[in-house]
């Protein structure tokens, strides 16, 4: 379904990816993990069009989509939540979901019951501003607003980064559930241990480049990944 | 106390001119993050369309008031196309000082087609109603009700419509917006559209109510600023409360001191309010 081939490319002519090529599925759960700085979260930019591609391809259902502008790859069926800063804080919630649905001229109303039959308190607090909610409820609103379009394959950067421990565990949940509903998923996650356990294969990169590529239960197994990642 | 009630209706009155200034800088401030200099002077030319309008062709100012605006907005989009849409890429002071040189353009092009003396809309003197020792001029019920339906309009829009709701969700995040699919270049234009919109008409609303010459936008920029300042940058709806307060606070001002110093009574709230609340009494985004 995404295919990303050997690619190059980075900020403002510094290479961060050095030959980077990763798969999803239809219907997987793919993370990438690895060091700080290895190029995990420009390898989703890229896919996204957030960051310049110098060489290699990216195709989607096997069509090119490299270097396309966001809003072109939005239309793709490809959705994207940001790791910081991902909700409109004075918009209120249902508000947020409506901007999700931005580019739908139909009727969106059973997307956003899906989205409130995932994530009850939302429609509890929907017409609250997103600004006001805490930070679990705001990656909820941030992940409700990239399904509005009902993506074939979801790119989230670490949704559990900053989440109090408490419901780091709901928020893996959350993201199981959505991959059970048949929208692929390609995270980022600092978390190794709980991501790869769920993760239907994994990536680790290192200095933008594929170290070790394996299903998530072996790369859980495996003893480099242990060392770097899991505390030995 | 009659005096203070009187100096109260033309406080409310030039509040609501401003008011409809600052929120369409205040837009264009959130959505394009840029403080616009040639806001006053598009507010001019929109009060010079309705002159041309009005005197030369005989239209009523009602029915000037939407065509100037109209062509005040194209004016906008041009300035837009032309200039700012190129340097969006570059930094907010670069396009600060390019909507100065717009600015200067358009008063030049002003003085050039229509002189630099003073006109009026002349419609002839108007019977002020009166009440005790308290007069109203019709203009001034005119100015005031427009703007409210005006500012409530906008409302709405930002509100309950789709572009009205990506308005605020592109002064929120801008890349968010990006990300989420929200077509940019279109709301930028919507923008324009609005802000424009409400500028020219206020412009129109000075000209009826005093006098018209070449730097009357220009004259309003600083208390437009103020009570941008004020409300907090960005934020429309603060921007009304700024626009009144500080249109209030300049009528009152001359029961103290000489209405020669109006523009600084703006000019000193808004020094206050910078030191004491740089982000606005609604707290609005840093400046």
């Amino acid at each position: 379904m995404l295919e990303v081939r050997d690619i190059y490319g980075g900020y403002g002519g510094v290479d961060i990816l050095n030959g980077v090529s990763l798969t999803v599925k239809p219907g997987e759960m793919v993370v990438i993990i690895g060091p700080n700085g290895a190029g995990k979260s420009t390898v989703m930019k890229a896919v996204f069009g957030l960051v310049k591609v110098r060489e290699g391809t990216i195709s989607f259902e096997e069509k090119e989509i490299t270097n396309l502008l966001p809003n072109e790859v939005t239309q793709r069926s490809i959705c994207y939540v940001p790791q910081t800063e991902n909700i409109f804080p004075t918009l209120t919630i249902a508000e947020n979901l409506d901007m999700g649905a931005f580019i739908r001229n139909d009727d969106y109303s059973h997307q956003v019951e899906m989205v409130y039959e995932l994530f009850p308190i939302l429609r509890e607090k929907r017409r609250l501003p997103a600004g006001s909610l805490s930070g679990g409820q705001r990656q909820m609103v941030a992940m409700g607003r990239a399904l509005m379009l009902e993506p074939r394959l979801l790119l989230l950067d670490e949704p559990t980064a900053g989440l109090a421990p408490a419901i780091v565990e709901d928020m893996f949940a959350m993201i199981k559930k959505i991959n059970d509903l048949g929208v692929s998923i390609l995270m980022v996650e600092q978390n190794a241990k709980h991501a790869l356990g769920m993760a239907d294969r994994g990536y680790v990169l290192t200095t933008g480049q594929n170290r070790i590529d394996d299903t998530g239960p072996n790369l859980l197994n495996n003893r480099e990944v242990a060392e770097m990642f899991l505390g030995g | 106390m009659a005096e203070i009630l009187q100096l109260l209706i033309f406080g409310v009155v030039l509040g609501s001119i401003l008011a409809l200034g600052a929120v369409g800088l205040s837009l264009v401030y959130g959505i394009l993050r840029f403080a616009h200099f040639a806001h006053g002077d598009l507010m001019t030319l929109g009060a010079y369309f309705a002159l041309t309008l009005i005197v030369s062709l005989q239209l009523p100012f009602f029915l000037a008031l939407p065509v100037s605006a109209a062509a005040t907005i194209l004016v906008a989009l041009l300035a837009d196309k032309l200039v700012y849409r190129p340097l969006r890429r570059t930094q907010p002071v670069i396009l600060l000082i390019a909507s100065v040189g717009i600015a200067l353009i358009l008063r030049s092009a002003i003085q050039l087609i229509w002189g630099s003396r003073v006109h009026t809309y002349g419609q002839g003197i108007q019977m002020p109603y009166r009440i005790a020792d308290i007069t109203i001029k019709p203009d001034h019920i005119l100015i005031v009700v427009g703007s409210i339906a005006l500012i409530t309009a906008m409302h709405f829009f930002l509100k309950n419509t789709k572009i009205g709701k990506a308005m605020r969700a592109m002064s929120d995040n801008r890349d968010l917006a990006q990300v989420t699919g929200i077509d940019t270049d279109r709301i930028i234009l919507w923008t324009w559209g609005i802000g424009i919109l409400l500028a020219s008409c206020g412009g129109m609303f000075l000209a009826l109510d005093t006098q018209l010459h070449p730097v009357i936008g220009w004259r309003l920029l600083l208390p437009i600023f103020a009570a941008a300042i004020l409300g907090g940058i960005g934020r429309p709806y603060g921007a009304i409360a700024g626009g009144l307060v500080i249109g209030l606070a300049q009528e009152l001002s001359t029961l103290a001191i000489s209405p020669a110093y109006k523009p600084a009574v703006a000019f000193a709230l808004m020094v206050v309010v910078l030191i004491v609340r740089p982000k606005g009494i609604f707290a609005g985004r840093s400046i």
